[in-house]
């Protein structure tokens, strides 16, 4: 199915569990924060939180900033 | 002399003894921002939040590897933001990504020209936040009755700009930022506009807080150094407004004495 990660288009199994998504990412160990439709997801979550056809998935970290 | 080790200030019962903040954009790289960090004296240390780089080199550092929680507060920030909505965002997603840390600066920002802020999505933003838990640092234009129904809504901290974000411009209104300190029973911290050392002691003769500052440093030929003066124009511009200034006149008044002269 298709779904948006960080506004750009990508294919994932249906089923795909959130902590699924972010390992494939190659992200599990990093410090990132998730929203699915601009709803936050929190990492407590991950393992049940299912992926559902055209989400838009937000993954973002800390920059520098002022 | 007072002891400055004692002069502290305390946000969200946090207490901390540095007057200055800093912000760690616009720096060359994560070296020269921990070295002008560091070279600050600073505590509070503000971040922004952004997409995260997907397919990204595992081993690309982040800011927040080169601050470590035990010696710094980190400051979330929600720069960027047009409108209450991605600001309430941003700080969910910030809340999240420290751990439940509520602490978190709201900028709202009105135009891209200015970046002057938004004052009624600020506001509209504040109160979600507040209902949500959060405690607020919020950057606000210098009107001292705004300042004072921020404080009023329960923002932990008030944070007039002293010109715009990156201009370097020092304080334009020192009357105003004055006012907001008087009426005021939370801490002030004059973000955004300072220039160099002289502007952050101004901000602290007026009887700021602190100030909160990013490009000032970051964007001077010498950062590290220019880190350094700034902590010293604060630690300066405090002991100076401790001291109360002599009053300021028209006239001379000769220092040494008129009795005793032989001629």
């Amino acid at each position: 199915m298709q779904i948006y990660i960080n506004g750009e288009e990508k294919t994932v199994a249906a089923e795909s569990s959130m902590a699924a998504l972010i390992e494939q990412l190659a992200l599990t160990d990093k410090r990132v924060a998730v929203e699915v439709n601009e709803e936050l997801v929190p990492r407590s979550t991950f393992e049940q939180h299912l992926i559902q056809a055209n989400d838009r998935i937000e993954i973002i970290n800390a920059v520098g900033g002022g | 002399m007072s002891n400055t080790n004692s002069d502290t200030f305390t946000i969200a019962g946090q207490t901390f003894s540095s007057r200055l903040l800093v912000g760690t954009g616009k720096y060359k790289d994560f070296n020269e921002s921990q070295a002008a960090i560091e070279a600050s004296g600073a505590e509070i240390v503000t971040v922004a939040v952004r997409r995260t780089n997907i397919g990204q080199d595992k081993n690309e550092p982040n800011i927040l590897d080169i601050l470590p929680p035990e010696k710094y507060t980190i400051l979330p920030n929600t720069a960027g933001c047009f409108d209450a909505k991605s600001a309430v965002r941003t700080c969910r997603l910030a809340r999240e990504l420290l751990g439940g840390h509520n602490l978190v600066k709201l900028e709202v920002l009105g135009d891209q020209k200015t970046l002057f802020p938004d004052m009624r999505a600020t506001l509209e933003a504040t109160e979600e936040l507040i209902k949500d838990g959060f405690d607020i640092m919020v950057y606000t234009n210098d009107d001292p009755i705004l300042a004072k129904q921020l404080e009023e809504m329960g923002c932990v901290a008030v944070m007039p700009l002293a010109a715009p974000i990156g201009s370097g411009l020092g304080i334009r209104n020192r009357l105003n930022i004055r006012t907001i300190v008087e009426n005021a029973n939370v801490p002030i911290l004059v973000d955004a506009g300072v220039g160099t050392a002289s502007d952050a002691a101004v901000a602290m003769e007026l009887g700021c807080d602190g100030v909160l500052m990013n490009t000032a440093i970051a964007a001077a030929q010498n950062p590290v150094l220019m880190a350094s003066a700034m902590r010293k124009g604060i630690e300066a511009g405090r002991e100076a407004f401790l001291a109360g200034r002599m009053q300021a006149k028209r006239f001379a008044s000769a220092s040494s004495p008129i009795d005793g002269l032989f001629f």
